[in-house]
């Protein structure tokens, strides 16, 4: 048969990319799947799935975290909870991911007070990472009684974060305001600062934009290191994180052993049997699973929920 | 011990498992690339796809075998997921639509797999392991032969012949890439990754809800997404999943794959020009400037400046609690040092100046060590660049290895090195001055421009990483950054199996007192200085821009 020089090397190309479909893209997995039926492996093969102690169902993977939040999105305060998470509404292996919201993401997109009067959400608005960090920091706080304040956070748990309006120097900065407004602060809550350089601090409008001014970010005399660690306020990379670091473990257990009706020493203990390590003493970081420390606190105290 | 130096004990444990491991890697690859004999299995590969295993390859038809091989595989892979809705095992997903398949179609074939896709909900099992993850190998495959054509370039002398195109591709698959990734998935299984066909498995947790637990063959991808310099993850959220990097430990030998093949073909360089020391030159060059990117975002990362990292304390947004902040960072670098784009946390988040290292990685071009095979020939072509810097500086013709850089050679190398700035610098620009490419910005000021700066920039190197937060699932992003993928990748690859050709076909001259010894500190200095120097030059208005414009208020 006669064919253009042209095409023989795509024929070729394709014969190649078939062959190379099967021994790869079909003979490889398969192996792989085929040795990982192995005892030692299988179960892990299989997504390291684990059951209630009480009844034998399957209540998650090991490996994937979960919210310990009850219905209405409450936290449940028998359970130690896992970090905030960016995966769909939390914690959906459907909708991995991470919130992508930058060092410098400082500014929110107030909603429209419009629709929220009639129970909607104002698709448009955001939280800016800076206000999610405050909020969750002054929540966690609240909910194991201590001070939830951080650096750049208003007492009202909104980033702290000032839109200087007047003539710029020639460093670009605002030297003499003719107006600040505290951009994340929706009118009419007070500002967290009543002036600044002399000239009265405005609450936030739905729909004016701020951005002309100089954006500054306002350190406030939060303590260098806050009381809530860093991963209570900070979602996963995943949004499936299983696991939380000992500090924010430690936190929660005085709240988890008062709600169970235990003795702390007993909740400590129970997490120093699950806390991890470095592998090796220096792969990693220390963490704690928060499913299987919850499993392990039904299991040994049953609490009445 | 606190992180700090639990994460550099990290980083140089991996420093010395990959030194351990590149002379014999490096050596066995040289004989794969040599050896005159056929397996029986090669043997009869060769029959089916009907091509002479001893018939070698001239530039031209070398460089069209792997434009035809490309062009087939792009086209087959956009059909398998335009047709996923009729295949078997496609978790009931429907088709992928049809600006996205072509933008994964031409991402996976040009070892770039940048994602503009969430897995778990795009993709089924069998388009992942018999599209996708094939193209993971033979994309890597790929890479390593059109390398080694530059090597044998190098190594012959009067010859037009560079070896043969199908022979380099299927012993890169089945001697290299499948023997270590059969083992590499297991000990990823053990870990705890899944490996299984299921579909999601819908469980009722502890609290009430429920979840659906995904399965998946994800270690055996895992494995070639790694050791293949590839990065497509099969979820989302890539080797941050649970599922997909388990553990501390399995994230070591995840980092270790991303490295092993890059830092190991400088030796196989080495071992086949016949000047090992050759080799350990190029290894170090590599070394320099991977140990300084290292140490920048360790640094950035430890240091958590910026406003939102000071106010939580730690640079932890996008970070897994059981990888911590510094192995989160040597992941990172590794990643964009080599053209992986694999993420185990979300680069989008990290601070400013930790971010704009892991830009500055790919903008070295990706030779540090770069992606398998394009950062051999990545950092060959600095090589002839300094040689000729130098030859300019003293007055003689330039040579490298026996070979001289004449005219020819060096418009090929210079044409290579200004093709992906202009495509990533054009494609920013281009992006920004429509409305298509500012809407994908999820970060405003500084931060949205480096998120189109990084997506360009990783498109044009093939890197496959992204400040994620971009939303690039559109006509615009998919279809432009497509384009930069298919460019970034296949120009240069023409152009270095054009100066492969004609330094083969020169006659070797012989060293002189008056040659630049290529070998010693002085010129790993000189290569490592014309990368640095060539990169500030190219991109350092678009840095200000972005992420410098951010971080240095």
């Amino acid at each position: 048969m006669y064919l253009p020089t042209w095409i023989r090397p795509h024929l070729a190309a394709l014969r190649a990319l078939l062959l190379l479909t099967v021994v790869c893209g079909v003979l490889y997995p398969l192996v792989i799947t085929g040795i990982v039926q192995l005892p030692a492996l299988r179960e892990k093969a299989g997504g390291s799935m684990i059951e209630a102690a009480a009844d034998g169902r399957l209540v998650g993977s090991r490996l994937i975290g979960q919210a310990f939040t009850g219905k209405a999105g409450s936290a449940l305060p028998q359970y130690f909870h896992s970090r905030p998470s960016a995966a769909g509404n939390g914690y959906d292996p459907l909708a991995t991911g991470a919130s992508n919201l930058g060092p410098e993401d400082i500014v929110d997109v107030l909603p429209d007070p419009a629709p929220q009067k009639t129970g909607h959400q104002d698709p448009e608005a955001r939280q800016s990472l800076l206000t999610q960090v405050c909020a969750r920091s002054r929540a966690v706080g609240a909910q194991e009684g201590v001070d939830g304040s951080r650096p750049f956070c208003t007492a009202g748990g909104v980033g702290a974060t000032l839109s200087v309006i007047g003539p710029r120097d020639a460093t670009g900065h605002v030297n003499r305001p003719r107006r600040v407004v505290s951009v994340n602060e929706r009118c009419p809550d007070k500002p967290f600062l009543a002036t600044y350089r002399g000239v009265r601090v405005e609450c936030a409008r739905y729909g004016q934009d701020y951005s002309t001014g100089e954006i500054l970010p306002i350190r406030g005399n939060a303590p260098k290191t806050p009381k809530v660690p860093a991963d209570a306020v900070t979602a996963s990379g995943s949004g499936l994180d299983p696991d939380i670091s000992p500090a924010y473990a430690r936190l929660q257990a005085p709240r988890v052993a008062r709600v169970r009706k235990i003795p702390l020493r007993s909740v400590l203990d129970l997490l120093d049997q699950h806390t991890t390590g470095r592998t090796l003493g220096f792969m990693g970081e220390p963490h704690v699973n928060v499913l299987q420390l919850n499993l392990d606190l039904d299991r040994r105290h049953p609490s009445g929920t | 011990m606190g992180p700090t130096a639990a994460g550099a004990l990290f980083a140089l444990s991996l420093l010395v498992a990959v030194a351990l491991v590149h002379r014999p890697l490096g050596d066995y690859m040289a004989r794969v690339f040599t050896s005159r004999h056929h397996v029986r299995a090669e043997w009869w590969m060769y029959r089916l796809i009907g091509v002479d295993p001893d018939g070698e390859q001239t530039w031209a038809v070398y460089a069209r075998s792997v434009l035809a091989f490309s062009a087939v595989s792009v086209l087959f892979l956009y059909g398998f997921q335009r047709l996923q809705s009729h295949l078997f095992l496609n978790l009931g997903l429907p088709a992928v639509k049809s600006d996205l398949a072509w933008n994964t179609a031409v991402s996976f074939v040009t070892n770039t797999n940048w994602q503009a896709y969430a897995g778990e909900s795009t993709m089924g099992h069998l388009v992942q392991v018999a599209g996708l993850a094939v193209q993971n190998f033979v994309s890597a495959a790929v890479g390593i032969a059109v390398a080694i054509a530059l090597v044998r370039g190098f190594a012959r002398s009067r010859t037009d012949k560079l070896g043969n195109f199908w022979v380099d591709l299927v012993r890169g698959c089945l001697r290299i890439l499948l023997p270590v990734c059969v083992v590499a998935a297991v000990v990823l299984v053990a870990g705890g990754a899944v490996q299984s066909f299921v579909e999601p498995q819908t469980v009722q947790t502890l609290s009430g809800a429920q979840q659906a637990v995904t399965g998946g063959p994800v270690a055996s991808q895992e494995a070639i997404k790694n050791f293949g310099t590839n990065g497509g993850g099969f979820y989302n959220a890539n080797s941050a999943h649970p599922f997909e990097n388990p553990t501390v430990w399995t994230n070591w030998v995840e980092i270790f794959l991303l490295l092993a093949i890059g830092f190991s073909l400088p030796r196989t360089f080495g071992r086949m020009v016949g000047d090992l020391r050759q080799g350990y030159a190029i290894v170090a060059v590599m070394a320099v400037l991977a140990i300084g990117s290292q140490l920048a975002v360790h640094g950035f990362q430890l240091a958590h400046q910026g406003t939102v990292p000071t106010a939580v304390g730690a640079a932890t947004e996008g970070i897994e609690t059981r990888f911590g902040v510094a192995n989160s960072a040597a992941f990172a670098s590794a990643t964009t040092l080599t053209s992986t784009g694999s993420v185990n946390s979300f680069h989008d988040s990290y601070t400013s100046l930790g971010g704009a290292v892991l830009l500055a990685n790919m903008m070295l071009g990706e030779v540090a060590p770069g992606g398998v095979g394009s950062g051999l020939y990545g950092i060959l072509i600095l090589a002839v660049v300094t040689v000729f810097v130098a030859g300019l500086m003293v007055g003689r013709t330039p040579e490298f290895l026996g070979k001289k850089i004449r005219a020819r050679e060096i418009k090929l190398a210079s044409l290579y090195f200004l093709t992906t700035p202009a495509l990533v610098l054009l494609g920013t620009a281009v992006a920004m001055a429509l409305p298509e490419g500012r809407e994908g910005m999820l970060n405003r000021g500084p931060h949205g421009l480096s998120e189109v700066l990084y997506a360009f920039t990783s498109a044009g190197n093939n890197n496959g990483s992204a400040f994620a937060g971009l939303a690039a699932d559109t006509t615009f992003y998919n279809t432009a950054l497509g384009l930069a993928m298919l460019a970034g990748r296949f120009v240069p690859v023409v152009l270095v199996l054009a100066l492969a050709g004609s330094l083969a076909a020169q006659r070797s001259t012989p060293v002189t007192a008056g040659t630049l010894p290529t070998h010693r500190p002085q010129f790993v200095g000189m290569v490592a200085g014309v990368t640095v120097i060539l990169v500030a030059l190219t991109f350092f208005p678009a840095l200000a821009l972005g992420p410098l414009a951010e971080g240095l208020r």
